[in-house]
This record gives structure tokens, C-alpha cells and sequence, in this order.
């Protein structure tokens, strides 16, 4: 089959897939879902950061600090650009966890100071009788987040279903989302179905009610190209780890509007204005959302990340992954005693493919995959809800990237095999 | 092949052919442990029969590790004296932690030695140790402890 993406140079990119593991096995790593690797250009980035530009930004009165800021600033520049965003309009957070807790907290503390009589924009503000809509594929960071601000404001959690083919049930989305509802956080692509939903559409009636519109895309944004302002969501959240960057870095963009009116997460140095003994007045977005000395050498090697995935281009990414996940489920489907959890056609869908193999736990599979030299990961994905809904405990997954080939996949599929072997199923 | 030394024959027969996999009537402790990674679930109930000794039910759903620790955990307790039992659990968790290197003593642990292997790989420690951590938080909420006798509700 040929590929978009020329794979065999790419991998001479990323010194971590010349190891060998488990003996003297080739790594064949098939878990770019839960983190990718990354290429020689991030880590030299990062390091040269550290050697020649390192101290604290947005304060100091040195050379250096100029150009530590500079650097922060202009990779924030560089990874606003790769998804279609304003600079100001990207904060920088810990993961994607934290971004979306970020806007989940921005409802519960809102509603703690109207309490008190403060000042707040009631946008922001809950009480019972009012819902938060999610979907039943939301990774854990979407959903029990939600369940907090629920628990702590007495708002109502509503979810959109999930069809046996692993798609959302949007018949009743105009009742679903009705004008009790406050909130709408829904995940752009599936980490564990691969699913890639209409968010748009999600999004647009959530608008029509009044609601803010709040997408996921830590599944997306690393294996399409993504403008985040044509998605319709007034915040998108994602992880910088997952698509090549270093750990330690997510983003949180938000429309300029809506990010002048959230109350701010976590406290402290670099996020304000004014501070006297008895009160503190906030800086401006993004700068509100970024307490405490920030992640500079990881916004650095994140600039880095995306200025190579921009050399490879989004377009040939995403034909590249398309290409490999119709190889991967074709071939799983020709397994007997396979069951793929997700969408069996390869419409809307990205590179994460999860099954079951009649007779065995996942846990084992995984094992005979890993001792074919094979990573993939194995459980519930932090979707456990998504599981049950499915009636498995758990499943295998393999996920794919750009220095994949069908060769990889070939070699995932012959553990399949030995593991039916041995267990003799 | 290496994952074979994990998977010894043991293993598979127990997880195949669990023994003693039900659960028993008015259990004086329970206990019902997740492996929240990987969703293996273990559910073990003690009580104690006129002589002082272990009663043992369990049910599980999980990886062929836990699943046949669960079952060679109540071929090696049931009908042992708490202090015994607890004997047996000391050496299997022991073992757990012994990253492969251990010779394990079957005098004690019983079909126990065939998880040698598994203290080799990190991730399925906890699969192997999930019914035992079941049994001595089921044993400790009915009262029952090495070195006292416990009571019977049943
Ligand atoms: C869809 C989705 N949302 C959220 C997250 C959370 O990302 P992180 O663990 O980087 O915060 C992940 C990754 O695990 C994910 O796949």
C-alpha cells in the first residue's frame, strides 16, 4: 500500500523507534493516543532553550529574560497559528485535563462568589434546574470534571448517547440540549471508538439555546488539520504531548470574549493586576489562566512540534492515518472472534481502533503483543463509561501516527493471533 | 518465547478451570477490589466455620492473572486457620515483589509458584495481588485477624 507520508524517513526523525525492546525486538509503537513520540527537532529545541536562552519570563530586568520571553511568546505565536487562532487567545496550561478543569472550574467558582454577592458574569453561573450536556464517549478529563461542577452547584448532568456502531444519537439532540441547558462540552474525536463527531453541528445548537459550547480536541488536533474557530466552540481544549510536543503542555483556546468573562482557575503570581492585602484585581486573558512560572521549555518544544508536523502537512497526516486505519480495520474485521468497538467503516473516524477478542482479556493481549515488541494500550482508556456501554470491561487499542506503516499493524496483527493461539480460543 | 514464562501451565488450568468460584451465604466480611487501569474486578466473602477455620466465596471478571490468582488464593486459604492463611498471603505478596529473582517455597504457597513469572512485569503485579488484597480487607471488616479468632456470624 502506498502511503502519504514517507514513513521510513520520518522515523529516522525520532530516535526513541531505533530501540529495540523485550529482548531484540523492533518497537512497534502502536499507542500515539495515549502520548506520541517525538523527533530529534523538539528535543534539540527544548534543550537548546536550556543552554543558551533559559530564565524566568515576563519578569527580570535581563537579557536573558528578554529572550526567554521571547521564545515563550513566540512559540505561543507559532502553535496559535498551527490551529488557525489568535495569539492571544491560547493559553497555556499542564495538559488537556487541566484546560478543560480550567473552563469547568470557571462555572463552579462563578457560582461561589454569586453567592457571595460578587460581581460575575452570569454565563458562568448554575443552579438546580439548569444541565450540562456531555456525550457517553467523553474521556474522563470531560466528564468527571462536569460531575464536580454538578455535585457542587446542583446543575443537572445530561449525556448524548452512543449508538452500537460507536456514533453519537443525535435524534434527540434538540431535546437533550433544551433552554435549561447551560453547557455543552463534547469530545471532537473519540480516544477510544475513534470517532469523529459533528461538533459543529453539537455546537451551533447549543448556541441556539443560549448555552457555551466547549469541544475536546486532544484526539484531533495532533491528526487533522483543525481550525478551532470554525469548530463553533467558544473554548477547545488539548494536550501538547500527544502530538509530538513535550509533555507538561496543554492549550486552552477560547473565544477573546468568553475568556474576558471567566473568573480565574488557579491563583497566584504572573496572573495579576493589582494585589493589595485585602483584594487582587486579574490581568487579561491569556495571562489571567497562567499562574506561577510557566512551562516555557515545553511551549519551545511544542513550537517545534508543530513546525514539523507543518513541514509533513496536516492534509498528508490525516490521508496518511486515514490510509493506515481502513488497513487496520480491514484486516482486524478478517479476524474471527474479533469485535471492533467503534465505527466499523472509516467514514468520520480517526486512527485510534479499539476490539475484543472473544475469549481473552485484553490484558493478555497486550501481552502477547508486547512481547512481540508491539505497544499498544489495553483497558478502559479513561472511558469507563464507554466500556459499559459496550458490555466490555475493557479493550484493547492500537493508534496510530505518522511514522506508522501497514507493516506495524501487520505485526499487531500476528499477536492477535499467537495469543488465540495459545490460549486456544 | 518470553510471555511464556509468565503463563505457565498453572495458571492457564486455574484460570480455565477455576476452583471454588461461587459465593457463600451470609459472609461475615466482604470485599470488592478493582484494578481501576485495567477494570479487573475481584469479589472475595470470609467467614469462619465451627472450627475457627476460613470459609472462602469469590467471583471476579479480569485478565487470566487475576482470575487465577483468585482461584489458586481460595484452593490455598479455604479451610485454613487465619494465622495459616495469613502466612500464605505474606509469601505470595513477597513474591509479588520479588521482580522474578525469587525461589518461591510451594511447601507454603502451593500452585502459588507459578506466578514467579509475573513479578517480571510491573503491570501485572497488580492483577495477581487484586483477590489477595480482597481477602485480608474481607478478612479485616469480619473481624478476623491472625491472631485473634474472629466471629462467626453465620
Ligand atoms: C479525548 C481525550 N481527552 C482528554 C485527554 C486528557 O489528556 P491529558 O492526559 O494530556 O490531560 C485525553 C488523553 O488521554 C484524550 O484522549
Amino acid at each position: 500500500m502506498l502511503l502519504p507520508l514517507d514513513v521510513d524517513r520520518i522515523r529516522k526523525d525520532f530516535p526513541i523507534l531505533q530501540r529495540t525492546v523485550r529482548g531484540e525486538k523492533p518497537l512497534v509503537y502502536l499507542d500515539s493516543a495515549a502520548t506520541s513520540q517525538k523527533p530529534t527537532s523538539v528535543l534539540d529545541a527544548e534543550r537548546a532553550f536550556y543552554e543558551t536562552a533559559n530564565a524566568g519570563v515576563h519578569r527580570g530586568a535581563h537579557q536573558l529574560a528578554e529572550e526567554a520571553t521571547d521564545a515563550y511568546e513566540s512559540a505561543r505565536r507559532r502553535i496559535a497559528g498551527f490551529v488557525g487562532a489568535e495569539t492571544d487567545d491560547i493559553v497555556f496550561t499542564k495538559n488537556a485535563t487541566e484546560s478543560l478543569n480550567l473552563v469547568a472550574y470557571a462555572f463552579s467558582n462563578a457560582t461561589a462568589k454569586a453567592a457571595h454577592g460578587a460581581e460575575v458574569d452570569p454565563r458562568f453561573v448554575l443552579a438546580p434546574g439548569d444541565s450540562i450536556v456531555v456525550t457517553q464517549m467523553e474521556h474522563h478529563a470531560n466528564l468527571v470534571p462536569w460531575q464536580e461542577v454538578c455535585a457542587k452547584t446542583g446543575a443537572t448532568l445530561r449525556w448524548i448517547g452512543v449508538s452500537d456502531d460507536g456514533r453519537l444519537e443525535l435524534d434527540d439532540l434538540d431535546s437533550l440540549i433544551d433552554d435549561t441547558t447551560r453547557v455543552v462540552s463534547v469530545v471532537h474525536q473519540s480516544n477510544i471508538l475513534g470517532t469523529v463527531n459533528p461538533v459543529r453541528r453539537i455546537m451551533d445548537r447549543a448556541h441556539a439555546v443560549g448555552a457555551l459550547g466547549v469541544v475536546d480536541a486532544c484526539q484531533s488536533i495532533p491528526h487533522a488539520p483543525v481550525d478551532v474557530s470554525a469548530l463553533g466552540a467558544d473554548l477547545v481544549g488539548w494536550s501538547g504531548h500527544k502530538m509530538l510536543g513535550p509533555t507538561g503542555i496543554g492549550m486552552l483556546w477560547g473565544r477573546p470574549e468568553v475568556l474576558a468573562a471567566m473568573p480565574p482557575f488557579i491563583t497566584g503570581g504572573s496572573m495579576i493586576e493589582t494585589v493589595f492585602m485585602e483584594h487582587s484585581t486579574y490581568a487579561a486573558p491569556p495571562k489571567r489562566f497562567e499562574a506561577g512560572s510557566p512551562m516555557v521549555a515545553q511551549a519551545v518544544g511544542l513550537a517545534a512540534a508543530v513546525d514539523y508536523l507543518t513541514e509533513l502537512g496536516m492534509d498528508r497526516v490525516e490521508a496518511h492515518e486515514h490510509a493506515l486505519t481502513g488497513y487496520a480495520l480491514e484486516r482486524l474485521a478478517d479476524l474471527r472472534g474479533v469485535r471492533i468497538i467503534g465505527p466499523m467503516t472509516n467514514e468520520d473516524r480517526g486512527g485510534a481502533v479499539s476490539f475484543v477478542v472473544e475469549g481473552l482479556h485484553p490484558h493478555d493481549v497486550g501481552q502477547f503483543l508486547d512481547d512481540r515488541g508491539v505497544a499498544v494500550r489495553v483497558g478502559h482508556h479513561c472511558a469507563w463509561p464507554t466500556c459499559r456501554r459496550f458490555g466490555v470491561p475493557a479493550t484493547t487499542r492500537l493508534s496510530t501516527y505518522v511514522y506508522n506503516d501497514t507493516s506495524d499493524i501487520d505485526v499487531a496483527i500476528e499477536g492477535i493471533l499467537a495469543a488465540q493461539n495459545f490460549f486456544g480460543v | 518465547m518470553d510471555v511464556e514464562s509468565l503463563y505457565q501451565d498453572i495458571i492457564l488450568d486455574h484460570y480455565k478451570h477455576p476452583r471454588g468460584r461461587s459465593l457463600i451465604d451470609e459472609p461475615s466480611g466482604e470485599s470488592h477490589q478493582v484494578n481501576p487501569t485495567c477494570g479487573d474486578e475481584v469479589t472475595v466473602q470470609v467467614s469462619l466455620d465451627d472450627d475457627g477455620r476460613l470459609v472462602i466465596g469469590y467471583e471476579g471478571q479480569g485478565c487470566s492473572i487475576s482470575q487465577a490468582s483468585a482461584s489458586v488464593m481460595s484452593e490455598m486459604v479455604s479451610g485454613a486457620a487465619p494465622a495459616d492463611a495469613d502466612t500464605v498471603r505474606q509469601a505470595f505478596v513477597e513474591l509479588m515483589h520479588s521482580k522474578g529473582a525469587a525461589d518461591p517455597d510451594e511447601e507454603v504457597l502451593g500452585d502459588g509458584i507459578a506466578f514467579v513469572g509475573v513479578a517480571k512485569y510491573p503491570a501485572r503485579i497488580k492483577c495477581a495481588l487484586l483477590p489477595w488484597m480482597a481477602l485480608q480487607d474481607a478478612e479485616a471488616k469480619a473481624g478476623i485477624g491472625p491472631d485473634q479468632e474472629g466471629t462467626s456470624t453465620s
